[in-house]
């Protein structure tokens, strides 16, 4: 039965003609060739090169972080509140006195990790749902339609929901945002699911007898990785961005953490008198996420050539 | 055609139900007592118990969820625990700078957007393209609070040229009303902008290979009159489709953009409502605004055909 979020008119199917590559969005294609090879390849050159760079830059900062001049970041100073850069303070203070270049630099620390955390959760939650809903028939229509359901629900909202009640902590926080990922993600894997079944190579492992878990481990799920690493780049900036959101919105992750959100969340109120607090956790995470996405499209277009020449 | 509406219509009714099913079960299944989140830490045993009787939490949760549907569809979402007013009012009163806010990104986004996707479609491979482009993927990673706090600072502090923060009904008079709505427009509109015109750029490239377009151009029709005429008509049915798509995103960017520029909507009210931890309200506006969802995706189903008149059902 159509539905009104994946509902395809008469005489047209999703694949053809109107496929697109949505922003943000995997496409479920499947390869002849190694798309780890094309990956690579793709890596070496152009805006791609460039993002890995700004990212390992970034990941740097993150890893070395108590070595970069930094400071206790959540060491409170009442003498030093809302200083402008000094010497000592080279971003300036905010309104408890911690260092805000100190906050920012360990801030990268719980984006990335929110990222990681939130893109390897659901990545493994969407696959194994994603596997039965496109081998067991019965389960597949009631899993999609639960999948519709959850797609309904604007993300931030469904995320500010599932944090307001079970409390702020970063699990809570991280299980928040990796639920309304994880249709795409099912979608996805299902996609890859029901196309490999009819492969033949796969009617012929079926015939030879081979047993269900190496049918599905060995011929059908390593189809799988290459989209899925895709998406799961996607994923990585979306939590990231929905991290800063709902700690900007104050349900986001405890204050004792110095995310990015939660520096821009303690600026809001003194943001005329120190921009700072908001402009530079800002361009902080608007670089992790330009450099993310800009990685996510270079790799989708290297898994699935026929899309990239569109683009 | 109207068989095709009407079962359109019908088929949303599965997704709805699931949405309530969700949405009731976040609120119950939870870790935590309903019944001692909404006493607060200083109840006793008997004021919890009574909490729970009022609320029927003492009841099977199936019967619970009938009761709760029943009252839904009768339109009533339940009564906030803070001010003890009807859920649906409060969003009657907050409802209007919301719509207004989203009407202006649209209006203002199609206005921006479809020509600077034809425009880049056209001039394919050009700087003005790869400019267009790199606009694009930018505007979609930067987030709304950095936009929206870059516009305050320039525009509002740094040229004095609109309003700080705030907002004026309509009532009030045009401008002021609008005077308000700019910077909030232009901070949400950047990545719905940005979305749209990469898709309607993708979308014009896709037809610009086909015979009608060859044809057109070979019988002497102009070539602003090829890209909109033939091209963008025929690129319509995707481009409308991520128009709708696109508006889980608005959704969650009005949240925010209310949040920047203390703009008194329902988006200012889900965050009170989550600081305040009141739980009629969040499950009422979630609902909501998923409804709105829904609904919006089944409008542009039905403008298909409308657009693209091969598509018959």
């Amino acid at each position: 039965m159509p539905t009104p979020l994946n509902h395809t008119p008469k005489e047209m199917t999703r694949e053809e003609p109107f496929e697109l590559p949505l922003p943000g969005e995997a496409t479920a294609h499947i390869s002849g060739f190694s798309a780890f090879g094309h990956f690579k390849r793709t890596l070496k050159r152009g805006p791609a090169f460039m993002a890995l760079l700004m990212l390992g830059a970034i990941v740097f900062v993150a890893l070395c972080a108590p070595f970069l001049g930094t400071t206790d970041p959540i060491a409170i100073d009442p003498g030093q509140r809302l200083m402008l850069p000094t010497a000592e303070h080279w971003l300036g203070t905010d309104a408890y006195g911690r260092d805000v270049y100190s906050r920012v630099v360990y801030g990268s620390r719980i984006s990335l990790m929110v990222g990681l955390g939130a893109a390897l959760m659901s990545v493994a939650v969407g696959l194994l749902i994603g596997v039965i809903a496109g081998y067991v028939r019965l389960a597949d229509a009631i899993v999609m339609r639960v999948m519709d359901g959850v797609m309904a629900i604007p993300s931030i909202l469904l995320a500010i929901a599932l944090v307001s009640l079970s409390g702020a902590s970063l699990l809570t926080v991280l299980v928040a945002i990796t639920i309304p990922e994880i249709p795409r993600v099912v979608r996805l894997v299902r996609g890859v699911i029901l196309t490999v079944r009819s492969e033949p190579y796969v009617e012929a492992a079926i015939s030879l007898g081979t047993r269900l878990p190496t049918l599905l481990l060995r011929h059908m799920v390593p189809n799988t990785v290459a989209p899925l690493v895709v998406q799961g780049t996607y994923i990585f900036a979306s939590a990231i961005l929905t991290e800063a959101i709902l700690s900007f919105l104050g349900a986001g992750l405890p204050p004792e953490n110095s995310s990015w959100g939660n520096i821009m969340a303690e600026g809001r109120m003194y943001y005329q008198l120190m921009p700072g607090l908001i402009l530079y956790p800002g361009i902080f995470l608007s670089l992790t996420v330009l450099g993310v996405n800009v990685l996510g499209d270079a790799m989708r277009d290297a898994l699935d050539p026929r899309m990239a020449r569109k683009l | 055609m109207l068989t095709y509406v009407a079962n359109r219509l019908l088929a949303t009714i599965p997704v709805m139900g699931m949405v309530a099913v969700i949405v009731f079960a976040i609120l119950r299944l939870t870790p935590g007592d309903p019944a001692a989140i909404i006493a607060g830490d200083a109840a006793t045993a008997e004021q919890l118990e009574q909490i729970r009787r009022h609320m029927g939490l003492d009841k099977p949760i199936y019967i619970q969820f009938v009761l709760w549907l029943g009252q839904l569809l009768r339109g009533d979402l339940g009564v906030s625990l803070i001010s003890g007013v009807p859920v649906a009012g409060m969003i009657a009163d907050r409802i209007g700078p919301s719509l207004a806010l989203a009407t202006s990104t649209i209006v203002f986004t199609v206005i921006i957007a479809l020509p600077l996707g034809v425009i880049a479609a056209w001039q394919q491979g050009t700087l003005l393209d790869r400019v267009v482009m790199a606009f694009s993927v930018f505007g979609f990673s930067v987030p709304i609070f950095v936009t929206g706090y870059l516009l305050i600072f320039f525009f509002s502090i740094g040229l004095g040229w609109f309003p700080v923060q705030g907002y004026k009904p309509l009532a009030a008079g045009f401008w002021p009303f609008y005077q308000r709505l700019i910077l909030p427009t232009l901070a949400l509109s950047t990545i719905y902008v940005a979305l749209i015109a990469r898709i309607t750029r993708t979308s014009i490239l896709e037809v610009m290979g086909e015979d009608y377009i060859r044809t057109a151009r070979a019988k002497g029709v102009k070539e602003s009159a090829v890209l909109i005429q033939h091209a963008l008509r025929n690129a319509a049915v995707p481009i409308a489709t991520i128009i709708g798509i696109g508006m889980a995103m608005l959704i969650s960017g009005v949240v925010v953009t209310e949040s920047v520029f203390n703009l008194p909507g329902l988006g200012r009210l889900v965050v009170e409502a989550v600081l305040a931890r009141d739980y009629p309200v969040i499950q009422g506006l979630i609902l909501l605004f998923s409804f709105i969802y829904i609904l919006i995706n089944l409008a542009v189903d039905i403008l298909y055909t409308v657009f693209d008149p091969r598509i018959r059902y």
